[in-house]
Order: structure tokens, then C-alpha cells, then sequence
């Protein structure tokens, strides 16, 4: 084990994602709709030193482990992402994140004038490009600051 | 078509707009071989913006195939006053006709229907987004007029929010088509729309001023800027007026130049242009009742 990963406290059954860019941990918790609400006993690490990235934040999630698909939608904004299944506090499976081809629910179009921004039953979608993400609906293209249209940012 | 909707241009293929036009034009020639074509159909009209031309076109359309509609009415009058969502009101007006034709303020609207409902939507213009029965109308205009292979258009005016735009371009990229977009910079074609024609291997052309173009075209695509679609008045009193086609303009076009406009007008086109060889945007809003009775034949 690492210095770095002993700056957060090490889980018994759970989630650590890791390689996560510098300042990104609470945009992954968003986009996980991780608040803590729900009880999960969640750790950070931010902005701490990294030799692949320079700054890495590292996110550990006690008693919960996040399905592919789940972590999936972490390509968006932290393509480098490492996920560790950890169960008897051993890494149990590891993965990468890879794009999905649609992200549902996550993101809120930016475009005032979508119908997904108005009071109808419907929940976001979005396709996944090569360089952004494109609303399903009004075919707006996010290219830039993906994090900044999290839902509940 | 293989679609029980029409949502968007992007959805049509060569064949599915050939096989429209040429449905219209069959149409066109011989009214009465379909007057009975589609008795005891109901196309429900669900109009949440004002409009002329789409909403009586096809309604004459129905109507001319035997069928019948049934109006929502004005938003005033209906529930959405009360706040009713659109897909709670599609869904109880698929219960009362065989297809919707929705047009709604909202970009994306159409697609949203469609998702909710079993019977076809047509989208009769979501906000700045698509208005595909438009196009087809417009395609089959320039077909009557120019042919749709080989052909250089102009497409000039307010291209941000200019949902005929949109879709007609593209329409256009099924075809042998040179477009030119000529709009001031703050209505150039919206990000998506570009970033499909490119996709669809068309060169996006683009000017400011009509005459950079004009000399090359075989038709000419005018269009309204969309004052109600602007978020600050200013904004549009900046752009309104830019462009003006007139007597003198087209001095310097091809004799056989076609222009045309989805209309309403407001002061793209002088009167004097009215009454010249040029003019083809009176017959293109006749010719969306034979297109829109190929349509609806086609899908219901």
C-alpha cells in the first residue's frame, strides 16, 4: 500500500476510484448520485500527488459496489479512472471506465429551450461523441466543462 | 418510409424523400384518384404556436384524402393553460385520431411525443429545431424547378434559429447539392446542425453577404429571422433588415435562378420580386398540400 492511499482510510467491502483528475471527486460523487444521503460512508482524497496525472483525487465507498455501467458515465470526466472492487479489504476486480454510448439522467441539456428542461416525465439523455456529448432530444453538443451540467450540481 | 414518425430530416433517406415526391406529384396531377383514399381517418392538429399555412395544408391534406381532423385549439383554450404536461396531452389525443401533426415551442418536443404515444407524430416545427414536412414540400418545389442533382443553393437569413433551415440542409446532403449558408455572425448555423452536415460529408460554405454567393446559384432559399425565437429584443432590432432581395440584387443572378421562401415574409423579399420569373415561394406553399397528402398517405 501506498503513502497515498493510506491519506484515506482503507475500506473492507466497497468502491475506490481512483486516477481521478485533481478537483473531480465531487463531480464523480454527483454523477454517481452519491450525497450521502443514503448512509454510504464515503472517503476523499483531493488533489493528491500523482506520477501518471501530476494531481489525482481518490474516492472510497464503504459497502457498495458500482456496476460497469455505473462507473461507465465516469468516462465523461475522468477518463483515466481505475475502479477497484474491494471486498475483505482485497482488491477483488479492477476496471477501467469506457465511454458508454448514452448517459441517462446525469446531465441537464444547456439548452434553455429543450423539452427535457421542462416539467415532463422524461429524464435526460444524452450520446456519447467522440469529443462531447449530444442531447438525444434538441441535438445540442457539449463539448467543454461536461461536469458543469451534472443534475444536481 | 420505414418510420412510423417523421421527427426530424435526418431520418430520410434519398429513397424515402424520392418516393414522397414522386407520390405528390402522382397526387398532384390526379386529386381525385385519392379523394377517398383515407375516409374515416382522423389527423389530430395539436398547434401549441401560431401558424397558417402548415396547419391549413394539412388539414386541406386530411381533408382531400377523406379523412378528417380534430383542432386542440389554441393553447389559451386547451389544458396545457392549466399546466398539463405534453406528453399527458399527446397521449390522451392518441386516443382521439390515427396520427398527430404536433408543433411545439419547445426544441425536441416532437421526439418527446413520439415516445409516448403508438400512433405516428409528425413534427410540424419543434422551436429552432426541425420542421421535416416543410422540407419535403421544399424539395419537391426545387425538383419542379431546378432538378435536385448538380445543383448550387443559397440558403440566407436567420440560419441560428431557422428550423426549416435545419432541416432542408440536411435533406440536401442525399442529394448532389453545393450549399451556401449566408447569415450575419450571430446566425450562422447552430453547432449540431453543422457538425451533421459535415458528418454527412457536406461542405459548409458559409458568407455574409448575399453577393458572395449569388452568382453561382440555381436557387435561392430566403428566410424570416425569427423574432419570437430571440432572448433579448436588441439582439434582433441588430440583425432584422440585413438582408433584402430586390430588383437590383438580382441583376447579378442567373436568369433562371429560382427563390424561394418557406413564408411568412416580412421584408426579405421586395413586392417587385413578386411578379418575376424568379418568384417560386407562392406555388412552394401550394405544393404542401400534394406533398402532405403524399406524406400522410404514406405513413398512415
Amino acid at each position: 500500500m501506498t503513502d497515498t492511499e493510506l491519506r484515506v482510510s482503507k475500506i473492507e467491502n466497497g468502491t475506490v476510484i481512483d486516477h481521478i483528475p485533481g478537483g473531480q471527486a465531487l463531480n464523480v460523487l454527483a454523477i454517481l448520485r452519491i450525497d450521502g444521503t443514503a448512509g454510504e460512508e464515503v472517503s476523499i482524497g483531493m488533489n493528491v500527488p500523482s506520477d501518471r496525472l501530476g494531481k489525482k483525487d481518490i474516492v472510497k465507498i464503504e459497502g457498495r459496489e458500482l456496476s460497469q455501467t455505473e462507473v461507465d458515465v465516469l468516462s465523461l470526466i475522468a477518463p483515466a479512472a481505475t475502479i477497484n472492487i474491494i471486498r475483505s479489504f482485497e482488491v477483488a476486480e479492477k476496471h477501467h471506465v469506457t465511454r458508454p454510448e448514452t448517459v441517462r439522467g446525469v446531465l441537464r441539456c444547456p439548452n434553455a429551450n429543450c423539452i427535457t428542461t421542462e416539467n415532463e416525465p422524461v429524464e435526460s439523455r444524452f450520446d456519447v461523441l467522440e469529443d462531447g456529448v449530444r442531447c438525444a432530444y434538441c441535438g445540442t453538443i457539449v463539448r467543454e466543462s461536461i461536469a458543469s451540467h451534472i443534475h444536481s450540481t | 418510409m420505414h418510420h412510423d414518425h417523421l421527427i426530424s430530416a435526418k431520418q430520410l433517406s434519398r429513397t424515402d424523400i424520392e418516393v414522397v415526391l414522386d407520390r405528390a406529384a402522382e397526387i398532384a396531377s390526379d386529386p381525385d384518384s385519392v379523394a377517398d383514399r383515407h375516409a374515416d381517418t382522423l389527423l389530430g392538429l395539436l398547434f401549441f404556436e401560431p401558424s397558417t399555412r402548415t396547419k391549413m395544408s394539412f388539414d386541406t391534406a386530411m381533408k382531400r384524402l377523406g379523412g378528417g381532423t380534430i383542432d386542440m385549439g389554441s393553447v389559451d383554450s386547451s389544458s396545457i393553460k392549466k399546466g398539463e404536461s405534453l406528453a399527458d396531452t399527446v397521449r390522451v389525443i392518441e386516443g382521439y385520431a390515427d396520427a398527430l401533426v404536433l408543433r411545439h415551442p419547445s426544441e425536441g418536443s416532437a421526439k418527446l411525443a413520439s415516445e409516448f404515444v403508438d400512433v405516428p407524430v409528425i413534427n410540424a416545427g419543434d422551436g429552432a429545431g426541425q420542421h421535416p414536412s416543410q422540407t419535403l414540400l421544399d424539395l419537391y418545389t426545387i425538383r419542379e424547378n431546378a432538378g435536385l442533382d448538380g445543383l448550387t443553393i443559397g440558403i440566407v437569413g436567420d440560419l441560428k434559429y431557422g428550423r426549416t433551415v435545419h432541416s432542408l440542409a440536411h435533406a440536401l446532403t442525399n442529394f448532389d447539392v453545393e450549399q451556401h449558408f449566408i447569415s450575419p455572425e450571430s446566425l450562422r448555423l447552430p453547432q449540431g446542425v453543422r457538425y451533421d452536415l459535415r458528418a454527412a460529408g457536406t461542405t459548409v460554405r458559409e458568407h455574409t453577404e448575399i453577393e458572395d454567393a449569388l452568382e453561382s446559384l440555381d436557387v435561392l432559399y430566403v428566410t424570416r429571422i425569427q423574432r419570437e425565437r430571440f432572448p433579448d429584443e436588441n439582439e434582433y432590432r441588430e440583425v432584422a433588415g440585413e438582408y433584402q432581395v430586390d430588383s437590383s440584387l438580382l441583376e447579378s443572378a442567373k436568369p433562371e435562378l429560382t427563390v424561394l421562401h418557406p413564408l411568412p415574409r416580412v421584408d426579405e423579399i421586395a413586392p417587385e420580386i413578386d411578379d418575376t420569373d424568379h418568384a417560386t415561394y407562392f406555388e412552394q406553399a401550394h405544393n404542401g398540400v400534394p406533398v402532405r397528402m403524399a406524406l400522410l398517405d404514406q405513413i398512415l
